[in-house]
């Protein structure tokens, strides 16, 4: 017989994770996904070693003449003189080195996206749960709030609420992700109501289970796969809108963000200015970074998907 | 004796849902009265059965026996303590001595469980076992004692890496784990193949000689109830309405809508020739319940008093009978 | 001359897995105004026969190999264009869960109505109703009923419709696929009474799929055991019971015990059925079988004829 509760624990649970990890790396979206992901998390992570400057350091100004194009574009057109560009992906209009910047704002537009969307899911789970289990005047009140926060129009309520708190990395999380969790409470719930009538419920409490227990233990569990793959979308979602909100000058004037490299490039005219540079740049991570987590969402409803409808 | 299990007078009516303007119009708010005075006992040891059609209240019985629904009224007694009174904080410490297995062996085991948590399960809630290898013991009996062997091959396996009838045996282990005294076995094989049904059925009989476990056998199938079962009741729509020795009942039934099942029973012989069930019209609504004997609309013996007095049961020679055929006597 | 005659069909699901052998060599016969069972459990192949009868094999299963004369032609040799002439018109089929397939916005008469106009186009719309009427009437339902909707009609009168709109065009076969399952056992004894009378007013013949041995002994005239995609077992219903000879049938009808007469041991048979992507080796019940030699393992019991049209498929019985 089999001794030692660590074993145990690894046994019991290594399987299902290999299992989970050899299908996703299998799924093509799985793969591509999670792919480019990881080169984004990698190059937040490791910013300070990748990025020739620091964009906020003022010292970073002026390396080189505002707006000049990237070095490469001498392998199309000679003619540029050496002095007039610079770096892999040129300047913006106060000289300072775009690549750098963007290499740095993926911290911020990560960090945001990820703290945002984990908030939204957090309150949006817990309300879901409890309204679906409870049912009730409970249900029907958190279920009236939802309502309300699902009509009022996202991005408008969001300005005015980041005008009004100020523009501070915190506070724009705070935002998205109080204004997010509706519908991640609205599908849980309606998940945890198909749940809780499964025979499997009604044996834990046969067997002695209280709320709590059967919450955690039992609807929690098979409610999960849903919660992972609208992850997925909802951090894609974060990121998207904190983008929006930094381009329309709410984000935080301390920190570069791809969304705030965007509102600099159009305060400071850069596409009439014809500088491709500071525009593509952002606007592509924020696709791929987008792009990523929708594939990661779509190999994990492909996995999990199966095991949502929760029978054989 | 004292019986283990008294169910006095149980009533289980479900509200059916309103709208706006019923409610603004004072119509009487309806209900499906799916157990509509159920009176019963259940000795030590018996495998007392619960037969009837669909919609005859009989799982809805065993389940407000172990209050997994509340009962509407009507008290039930387990070892002459009222449990329908009781708080769930001083109900779950007698929970150990009751417990269930479902009809469906895929929906009654969380599919993110494993199995070794399944049957482990009741001895965590119930707080029974601290020390893990002692609980990794009592588990790896459990699996013995249903067969599932090697028992290792199986601690770690998902409910959907086994067949169907493996499955319920894995609800038979977590059901006798806590050694109940009392189980309610709700159509516990009608969801599987022909083949096997008999080997599961051994193996709950088995365990219930073992630990001495009484079971409330409820199913539709009278040919299975004959050989499972001591005692049998006859339900329909929310009332018993025969009781008595199983091989009795059935080889003469007095009720009759008895009379009308056991004729309907399909029997595997060809020279056996079905003749014509003694009963007519449709089944009825459960929500407008025909006045009197409910059975009346159905009967063919039925007179003006089936249609105005509900009938109630009477001993007919040790049978309990609800049938005015016997009682206005 | 047999009304139809089933030689040696196999038909094969080819999943992404292999080739998933249902149906593997099935061999009967159904004679004018008789009722054939083929029985068996989950899996035996009884349906998947049906479907490849009345030619509605959902892809990937595929007609392998083999023969179904009816009235004496090979219909597997017919074209779509061909097969719907026989389709319903001469062969009708009531599937599994049939009485859930009644579409609740049609009122139920229309829904008969629509069976009848679409095999035969030409009807006026006024006379399909009649028909649809009558049919009603047939199976026992008020005809004043055909212009409820589905949700007020019972169980049983579900059921019992479905057979009027398979009866539409007057079909000289019936396959029934487990026609009384999921009813209460009172209904279930109503609808086998509808369709024992429509054999004999109609002069029906029937093919009749379930698993309960009980319905087999009632209704049939001749009994098919299929197990594992094959026949095992092939003979009048009499000699099935009094005299089974393949050990599964003994296992089968030993697992339905019964409400009548002595109670006989309740038995069961080890075990489950194969996987049909790779079945046993030789005779496919040999893992399940108490009497299993070393034959068994090796070789392939044939369905040898053992006097009086009873047909077995096992290496004890010579």
């Amino acid at each position: 017989m089999l001794r030692g509760r660590v074993r145990r624990f690894k046994r019991r649970y290594s399987r299902s994770i290999g299992e989970f990890l050899r299908t996703f790396l299998r799924n093509k979206f799985g793969i591509v996904g999670s792919s480019i992901l990881i080169v984004f998390v990698l190059t937040a992570i490791f910013a300070p070693y990748i990025a020739p400057y620091d964009p906020t350091d003022v010292n970073s100004i002026g390396v080189a003449p505002p707006f000049s194009p990237p070095s490469w574009v001498k392998i199309f057109d000679n003619s540029i003189p050496k002095d007039k560009v610079f770096g892999l992906l040129g300047t913006d209009e106060l000289g300072r080195d775009i690549f750098s910047q963007i290499i740095y704002g993926t911290r911020v537009s990560l960090l945001i996206g990820f703290a945002a969307a984990f908030i939204s899911i957090f309150i949006g789970t817990i309300i879901g749960l409890v309204s679906g289990y409870y049912g009730g005047v409970i249900d029907e009140a958190l279920m009236r709030i939802t309502d309300i926060l699902l009509i009022i129009p996202g991005l408008p309520l969001m300005i005015v609420l980041a005008a009004v708190l100020g523009s501070s990395i915190m506070n724009l999380i705070f935002v998205i992700g109080i204004t997010s969790w509706p519908s991640i409470a609205r599908i849980i719930r309606s998940q945890v109501l198909t749940v809780k009538e499964m025979k499997f419920v009604e044996v834990a409490r046969a067997v002695g289970a209280g709320d709590g227990y059967i919450i955690f233990r039992h609807i929690l569990p098979n409610v999960s796969p849903l919660i992972y793959v609208n992850a997925a979308i909802n951090i894609a979602n974060a990121i998207l809108i904190e983008a929006g909100l930094s381009f329309l000058g709410l984000g935080d004037p301390n920190y570069i963000s791809w969304g705030t490299m965007l509102f600099f490039a159009d305060q400071y005219q850069a596409l009439i200015k014809l500088a491709w540079w500071y525009v593509f740049p952002p606007g592509l991570c924020i696709l791929l970074v987008v792009l990523s987590f929708i594939f990661i969402g779509h190999a994990l409803d492909e996995i999990l998907n199966p095991r949502l409808r929760l029978r054989r | 004796m004292k019986p283990l299990i008294k169910v006095v007078e149980l009533k289980k009516w479900f509200p059916l849902r309103r709208g706006i303007i019923d409610a603004l119009l004072g119509r009487k708010q309806l209900y499906v009265k799916a157990v509509d005075g159920v009176s019963f006992e259940i000795n030590s040891r018996e495998v007392f059965g619960l037969a009837g059609e669909s919609g005859c209240g009989k799982t809805t019985t065993g389940r407000c026996i172990l209050r997994l629904i509340e009962p509407t009224s009507g008290k039930v007694f387990f070892e002459e303590k009222d449990i329908t009174s009781m708080s769930y904080g001083e109900l779950k410490p007698l929970r150990k001595n009751m417990q269930i297995i479902f009809q469906d062996p895929y929906e009654s085991l969380n599919p993110r469980m494993n199995i070794y948590d399944i049957i482990a399960e009741p001895l965590r809630v119930q707080g029974l076992v601290e020390d893990p290898d002692e609980e990794e013991e009592m588990v790896y009996r459990a699996l013995e004692e249903v067969e599932l062997t090697p028992p290792e091959e199986f601690f770690y396996r998902f409910p959907h890496e086994l067949s169907g009838g493996q499955r319920q045996r894995v609800a038979i282990a977590r059901a006798f784990i806590l050694k109940p005294k009392f189980i309610v076995a709700d159509e516990p094989v009608s969801m599987l193949d022909v083949s096997i049904r008999s080997e599961i059925l051994k193996i709950m009989l088995r365990e219930r000689e073992r630990y001495g476990t009484a079971i409330l056998f409820i199913t539709h199938d009278l040919s299975l109830a004959r050989h499972m079962c001591e005692r049998i009741a006859i339900m329909y729509l929310g009332k018993i309405v025969e009781m008595g020795e199983t091989e009795k009942v059935i080889q003469e039934p007095l009720h009759p809508y008895t009379q009308a099942l056991i004729a309907a029973v399909p029997v595997p012989d060809p020279t056996y020739r079905r003749g014509k069930i003694p009963i007519k019209g449709e089944v009825p609504n459960p929500i407008n319940l025909p006045p009197g004997c409910r059975f009346h609309p159905r009967c063919i013996y039925a007179k003006e008093i089936c249609r105005k007095e509900e009938p109630k049961l009477v001993n007919v020679g040790g049978r309990l009978v609800a049938c005015h055929l016997y009682s206005s006597k | 001359m047999p009304l139809l005659e089933v030689k040696n069909l196999k038909t094969y699901y080819y999943t992404l897995r292999g080739p998933v052998k249902a149906v593997d060599g099935v061999n009967f016969e159904v004679d004018v105004g008789e009722v054939v069972g083929l029985a068996g459990e989950s899996g035996c192949g009884k349906t998947t026969t049906a479907l490849s009868i009345i030619r509605l094999l959902p892809p990937p299963g595929k007609i392998v190999d083999g023969e179904i004369l009816f009235e004496g032609k090979n219909i597997l040799k017919l074209d779509e264009e061909e097969i719907r002439h026989i389709r319903w018109k001469k062969i009708a089929m009531i599937f599994q869960g049939a009485m859930n397939a009644l579409n609740p916005v049609m009122r139920v008469g229309d829904q008969i109505a629509e069976a009848i106009l679409a095999h035969e186009p030409n009807t006026d719309k006024r006379e399909a109703w009649e028909r649809a009427e009558k049919l009603l009437q047939l199976v026992g339902i008020d005809p004043s009923r055909a212009k409820d909707y589905p949700h007020e009609f019972s169980g049983g009168m579900k059921q019992r419709a479905m057979i009027a709109m398979a009866l539409a065009c007057n079909p000289k076969l019936l396959i029934a696929d487990e026609p009384a399952t999921a009813l209460d056992v009172i209904v279930q004894a109503q609808v086998l009474d509808v369709m024992r009378s429509l054999k004999e007013k109609l002069g029906l013949s029937m093919i009749l799929i379930t698993h309960d041995l009980s319905i087999i002994a009632e209704m049939c005239d001749k009994v098919a055991i299929m197990y594992a995609g094959k026949i095992v077992e092939y003979a009048d219903v009499y000699s099935i019971f009094k005299n089974p000879k393949h050990p599964y049938t003994e296992g089968l009808i030993g697992a339905f015990p019964s409400i009548k007469g002595p109670k006989k041991p309740f038995i069961s048979i080890p075990g489950s059925p194969p996987n049909l992507l790779n079945p046993p080796s030789g005779c496919r019940f040999h893992p399940r079988c108490k009497y299993a030699m070393d034959k068994c393992r090796r070789e392939e019991p044939e369905l040898i004829n053992i006097g009086g049209k009873h047909y077995v498929a096992c290496h004890l019985v010579r």
